[in-house]
């Protein structure tokens, strides 16, 4: 009975450094029990409790696709004054750690099939976004979707994470990719330049289309009137939210913008929700 | 339901009867301050309360409870016996309804507390000497309200108390002291008239209606900017606010291991909501002010229906610099909305 806010027991499997500040880490996490993992069904765009023992809990997008059904991933950034986040980066590999979730609302893939789709991503905040693109270009489902589009930017060339993947995507011919960075360098042969500006010289159809953008706020304050000129209309632009939470499920009082709780109502919200949340800031 | 007459000497007979099924909680002076405690004898109740200092939402819901040890499966859980609150005052009691929203929602059901809530049987004493900083019966309470109770009492001022049960808890309760008498005529005719007097020392009226909706309208006003001016941000107004709710989950780590550790936050505190990147949404006194008032009388309103106060006052009695919640209502109300 005491199950609500106790975490699932997981393994940390292996872990990927995925920036050169090297202050990004990948974590696949498998559960000790089968039958929680078989428990943990989860949809694109939600989150979970990652528990350290002794730091405390911290809430976690998740990573991988929901297909991905063997393990998880969690790609955690270190801040110094994060002890939940610091503790986990200094982990070994194959120490255990909690999971408690999957919680939140989660992006709108019914609404989103037989629509071309518009992935918008900055810097680290492209978690969620990346565990939608596995499962939108994973076999069983590439053909529910029409043309898929991604833009992902980081500040330079070492700080883009997924590069491995990205490099995948951009093989293959049924995804577009705009992958940026704000600054170059030598061996950077990519494009250069902030998300909003490649979006705008892009230009993607709105046409029967959707936008997902998921990155920090100073990158979504740009990112939507490109997308409004572009006609994308506020319902159809869907972000998602982060604030600081303890019980991820609507009691303890503290991630809510306006009346909505990030954690329950959201965290992913339509721009037109936002708009109407006085203390969205978006 | 049943109705009965209580003497006062007959209440510690009855309650030490009830004694033998319940854990007994009562009014309890202790250093001078009055608290509900768990009482062995009745001897140590006082009666002669007008509310007690710290509300008795942490029978329910603790200030600081262990949760669970990581060591352990299973917590090791020792059956309760089930509790009776004697003299609990109805807007404490409907406190308790308001928390219940939060803590037994459709979707999740916190267990620590819905099994206490469950266990637990509420006496309900009335409220004759309301306090100058009670507000009651404008947020939909009363000082003679029944609902959320077992069984209500009322000093008849006489050394006698009118009993009514409310539930059939509270009429079994009643019927374990069969030498109770059945009220006359005489004493319904001095209960309503204790019940009016109380009702007329509730002196603040304050019109509730359209709060939330104005509350909307303001927002970004600079009335936010003025009204949070002199609080100190002690937070003792959501400490002892009997509907706050707001917790942390912490881990406390000594020899024995780790234990995960639920303890009440406040939103009235700058930590409560900064971010490890170092952003915090509610950065000044003035975004946290509003949020206090905005989850009680709005968000709260939106969710579930109803204003997250119960008017017991105990955020007037105690700030230290004499903040009145009911002066920010009054000055909401004549606060213009921005032009939109």
């Amino acid at each position: 009975m005491n199950d609500l806010y106790r975490p699932r027991l997981v393994t940390i499997r292996k872990t990927v450094i995925e920036n050169e500040a090297r202050d990004i880490k990948t974590f696949e996490l498998v559960f000790l029990e089968q039958k929680d993992r078989e428990k943990f069904k989860f949809d694109c765009g939600q989150f979970a409790m990652l528990s350290v023992p002794g730091a405390g809990e911290s809430p976690i997008g998740i990573a991988s696709s929901p297909l991905d059904d063997e393990y998880l991933h969690f790609t955690v950034k270190r801040y110094s004054t994060g002890v939940v986040t610091t503790a986990l980066h200094g982990l070994e590999e194959e120490s255990q750690i909690g999971v408690r979730g999957p919680y939140g609302n989660f992006y709108p893939l019914k609404a989103m099939q037989d629509k071309n789709i518009l992935i918008v991503g900055g810097g680290f905040a492209f978690t969620t976004l990346r565990s939608t693109i596995r499962y939108l270009l994973h076999d069983k489902n590439r053909s529910r979707f029409k043309d898929i589009t991604v833009f992902y930017g980081a500040r330079s060339p070492g700080e883009l994470i997924y590069k491995s993947e990205l490099k995948e995507w951009e093989k293959r011919g049924d995804v577009n990719m705009y992958v940026t960075v704000d600054r170059g360098e030598e061996s950077w042969k990519g494009r250069v330049g902030l998300v909003p500006n490649v979006l705008k010289e892009a230009a993607p159809s709105s046409e029967n289309s959707m936008a997902l953008v998921c990155g920090p706020p100073i990158m979504l304050k740009y990112t939507m009137p490109p997308l409004l000129d572009l006609g994308f209309s506020p319902e159809r632009i869907i972000t998602s939210m982060e604030r600081r939470m303890s019980c991820g499920i609507g009691k303890c009082g503290r991630c809510n913008i306006a009346s909505k709780f990030v954690c329950k109502d959201g965290p992913v919200f339509t721009y037109k929700e936002l708009r109407d949340l006085p203390e969205a800031a978006v | 339901m049943k109705e009965k007459i209580i003497k006062k000497e007959q209440i510690g007979s009855w309650l030490e009867g009830l004694g033998k099924d319940y854990e007994i909680w009562a009014p309890v002076k202790k250093k001078g301050l009055v608290h509900f405690h768990h009482i062995e004898s009745t001897k140590e109740i006082h009666f002669d309360f007008l509310n007690s200092k710290k509300t008795p939402k942490d029978l329910f819901f603790p200030q600081s409870e262990v949760l669970f040890s990581f060591a352990k499966e299973e917590v090791e859980t020792t059956p309760q016996k089930a509790r009776i609150i004697f003299a609990i005052r109805p807007c404490d009691a409907k406190s308790l309804a308001l928390l219940d929203q939060v803590f037994d929602s459709e979707d999740y059901q916190d267990p620590y507390y819905v099994q206490r809530r469950e266990g637990t049987l509420l006496l309900g004493m009335a409220c004759t000497h309301p306090q100058r900083s009670c507000f009651c019966t404008s947020v939909k309470g009363g000082p003679f309200e029944k609902a959320h109770l077992d069984l209500l009492m009322a000093d008849l001022g006489d050394g006698r108390y009118f009993v009514e049960a409310l539930t059939e808890r509270g009429e079994d309760l009643m019927e374990k002291d069969d030498s109770l008498q059945d009220p006359q005529k005489e004493e319904r005719g001095k209960l309503a008239k204790v019940k009016e007097e109380a009702e007329k020392k509730v002196k603040s009226k304050l019109a509730m209606e359209g709060l939330e909706k104005k509350l909307d309208e303001i927002f970004d006003s600079s009335f936010w900017d003025r009204v949070h001016q002199k609080c100190l941000g002690c937070g003792i107004c959501t400490y002892l606010c009997s509907t706050c709710h707001c917790f942390a989950l912490l881990d406390e780590k000594d020899k024995c291991g780790v234990q995960r550790v639920r303890s009440w936050d406040s939103c009235m505190f700058p930590e409560f909501t900064l971010e490890a990147s170092g952003h915090n949404p509610r950065i000044s006194n003035r975004e946290r002010m509003r949020q206090r008032v905005m989850h009680k009388f709005n968000y709260f309103v939106k969710r579930y229906g109803e204003t997250a106060c119960v008017g017991c006052g105990r955020c007037i009695q105690n700030c230290p610099v004499n903040m009145d919640i009911r002066e920010i209502i009054e000055e909401i109300e004549n606060e213009r909305p921005l032009p939109s």
